[in-house]
């Protein structure tokens, strides 16, 4: 192929791919998944539900993501906030199927995930997700 | 106070670094596509190599950000694990690699493929800060790391 041509096809595809990204990022998603038990995530599960969020030590973005949850669910005493290092807990994250960091799994008061969010929720997200709950 | 690169802690980078690196990566690949040259491609391929095996701090266009970029800006710096973007290096490395042999080899092919999948790479980490080398290294250390 042609060089000029394959390259303008190949930013207009790496475009699409990035607003693509860009658009579900951070994105809350409804989801019917697995139970995760309390040993599992060592600790009791929140009165109402509970939000779990996978991070790695190398993630920037996970560091925001926990100041902005955490604050959120500091003003609902029946939510809990807990977050989760992926990298020393691989079994619970091939469990869950966690490709990258930050995921913030929401679960009920029983443990079975009932949303999900890939990448770096924003606050309105965050508070719009826990209202449904 | 700003902090600067030289106090940051060992394991740690300027956050802000990687994405202009994949600027420059991104212009550096697209003359290596429009050119078709085994020299350019070589000369990206030397690069990531340095970054990937020696450290991001070592890599010319490491070295580029800290000499020009990161005393012009402002603000405190955000910290960054260097681990992902090295290993974002790597699979770069990978793809040069190949490309270099697709052009030694005239397999013309070869050599647009590997060189067009590390261009949107770059591409995806200089215009959106999408890091996907980075987004690799939780999947990998899913396959590889026992729990």
């Amino acid at each position: 192929m042609n060089s000029p041509l394959l390259l303008l096809i190949l930013l207009a595809l790496a475009t699409g791919i990035g607003y693509r990204m860009k658009a579900t990022q951070g994105r809350i998603k409804r989801k019917a998944g697995l139970q995760i038990s309390a040993a599992e995530i060592r600790t009791s599960f929140g009165a109402r539900a509970t939000v779990i969020q996978f991070s790695t030590t190398f993630c920037s973005s996970c560091r925001a993501a926990k100041v902005l949850i955490s604050d959120v669910v500091s003003k609902q005493s029946d939510i809990k906030y807990v977050e989760i290092d992926a990298e020393s807990n691989l079994e619970l994250v091939r469990k869950l199927d966690i490709r990258s960091t930050p995921t913030t799994i929401f679960v009920d008061k029983k443990g079975f995930e009932i949303a999900r969010a890939i990448g770096a929720p924003k606050r309105d997200q965050i508070t719009a997700a826990i209202n449904r709950l | 106070m700003t902090q600067t690169q030289n106090n940051l802690p060992p394991q740690t980078i300027d956050a802000r670094g990687p994405r202009f690196t994949a600027g420059i990566t991104l212009v550096v690949l697209s003359i290596a596509l429009l050119t078709h040259s085994t020299l350019v491609i070589g000369f990206q391929l030397i690069v990531f190599a340095i970054a990937a095996f020696i450290g991001l701090k070592k890599s010319p266009y490491g070295i580029i950000y800290r000499k020009l970029v990161q005393p012009r800006l402002s603000g405190p710096v955000p910290l960054e694990d260097q681990r992902p973007p090295r290993f974002a290096q790597l699979v770069g490395f990978i793809f040069a690699l190949v490309a270099l042999i697709g052009g030694i080899t005239d397999a013309k092919y070869l050599f647009q493929i590997a060189t067009g999948f590390a261009l949107v790479a770059a591409f995806l980490n200089a215009v959106f800060g999408f890091c996907l080398g980075c987004k690799m290294y939780l999947i990998l250390v899913r396959i590889f790391k026992r729990a």
